[in-house]
């Protein structure tokens, strides 16, 4: 825990470095370009290669009953932030799936659920502050934790104190599950990032725009207003 | 992410000749579900031949992309600025680099379950979006979006969105950036050499 606040700290006091080329959403891309490569290194060098490890060894029902345990923990925050955003019906939803998947579904290991038409959705803090009327702010990149903007990151403290695995303690246990959870999200990411290698001309800037727009589609729940169509080579936005 | 980048480019169609313009709901989930019933019965297709797959996907999903309206939309205000052979280039460019990205993700395409969506658009429309909910065992289903325009040639995609993230829109601010960097023809060439380097075998990366 005072680990990841040490990298925000420092992501934030980083502020100040030169950008080349100001892209309003981003007038901090010096600074995140710099610790983009950073990650990019940690990943390429220790955690890309755990989560193709931990896919090679382990059996698809396996690292999805893994899947399913993390994701039922998160429900109970889900249906707090749903709540939050004044969607008592969603938190309702969201807490009958904790409760049914839980119980009968062996500590949610089995998603049971969902296969009852009890939808999952995605909240978070960040999304609760959006919806409140806070802006995105600046995007930025943290150190191990990625893209992020100035909004979501102040959200994250929230999101720590409502995560069931981060507030575990001892601490090493809660650690340990933090790494495994990680390392299972990451593995299912393979064929995404590879993806990105291939589609981006700018890494960077295809992950900036694709967080920024995923992140506005989230805070919309997936119906964002439809943005009109540009006039034929027109400026968009 | 990527075999919903790949589902999202396979839009429909088919032989189905769009004589008295198929609806774009229905033209999309004809292309969707002709061409995975295609893979279902091809173990080439399933174990990633690519050469194969390009095929596919040039002869079943690309007539129904207006990828030279695709292209002008991620190119944005400079579009106008390019000359005709410019933009014949960009849109080539832009079309093999989108085709050759996705080609590899077609594989799993065979397992997943497609939720289709209602059209929610009056009938006089001429600009619409097609929903297409893509489920998989043991994960949130991801929505993709098709961006359908009508023309006389039938309806055509100028769009698609996965998770909410459109193509167009991810390209535009890297687009822009290699036209204020080298012009026009530095985005040509980015693009170029982006699609040459995606030719060549790759040694290793993720299975």
């Amino acid at each position: 825990m005072r680990l990841r606040a040490l990298l925000v700290a420092a992501a934030l006091g980083a502020a100040g470095c030169a950008s080349t080329n100001p892209d309003p959403r981003d007038p901090l891309e010096g600074m995140n370009r710099a610790i983009y490569a950073f990650n990019d290194q940690v990943d390429q060098m220790v955690l890309a290669p755990a989560a193709r490890l931990y896919r090679n060894i382990t059996p698809d029902p396996l690292r999805e009953m893994v899947r399913n345990f993390f994701n039922n923990l998160d429900d109970l925050f889900i249906g707090a932030n749903n709540l939050l955003q004044g969607k008592p019906a969603e938190a309702v939803n969201d807490w009958a799936r904790f409760a049914f998947n839980t119980v009968f579904g062996v500590l949610g290991v089995w998603d049971i659920a969902s296969d009852m038409g009890l939808e999952k959705h995605n909240e978070d803090f960040g999304q609760t502050l959006a919806r409140w009327g806070a802006g995105d702010g600046p995007y930025l990149v943290l150190p191990l934790l990625g893209a992020s903007t100035l909004r979501d990151t102040a959200a994250l403290p929230v999101d720590w104190a409502g995560d069931p695995v981060a507030v575990h303690r001892p601490v090493d246990e809660s650690n340990a599950l933090t790494a495994f959870r990680v390392v299972g999200r990451r593995a299912d990411l393979l064929e995404a990032s590879r993806t990105l290698e291939e589609a981006a001309l700018d890494r960077y800037v295809f992950l900036r725009e694709s967080y920024l727009q995923r992140r506005r589609s989230l805070v919309y729940d997936g119906n964002p207003p439809r943005e009109r169509r540009p006039a034929e080579g027109g400026e968009a936005r | 992410m990527k075999r919903f980048l790949a589902v999202a480019l396979l839009v429909v169609g088919g032989g189905a000749q769009a004589q008295g313009l198929t609806p774009p709901d229905e033209l999309v989930k004809g292309v969707m579900l002709d061409i995975q019933a295609i893979i279902v019965k091809d173990k080439d297709l399933q174990s990633g031949d690519r050469g194969k797959t390009i095929r596919l996907i040039e002869e079943k999903a690309l007539p129904h992309f207006d990828h030279v309206e695709m292209t002008s939309l991620a190119v944005g205000a400079s579009w106008r600025k390019a000359s005709p052979e410019q933009k014949q280039r960009l849109a080539d460019e832009f079309r093999s680099l989108l085709v050759r990205t996705y080609a590899s993700s077609l594989a799993s395409f065979g397992s997943q379950k497609f939720d289709f969506r209602p059209l929610r658009a009056k009938p006089e429309a001429t600009d619409v979006t097609v929903q297409v909910r893509v489920l998989q065992p043991g994960a949130q289903p991801v929505v993709v979006e098709y961006d359908m325009e009508k023309t006389s040639r039938g309806w055509k995609c100028y769009d698609v969105r996965v998770a909410g993230i459109s193509l167009v829109v991810n390209y535009r601010t890297e687009f822009a950036n290699l036209v204020r960097e080298g012009g026009i023809d530095g985005l040509i060439r980015a693009l170029a050499a982006k699609n040459k380097s995606l030719e060549s075998p790759k040694a290793g990366g993720a299975k």
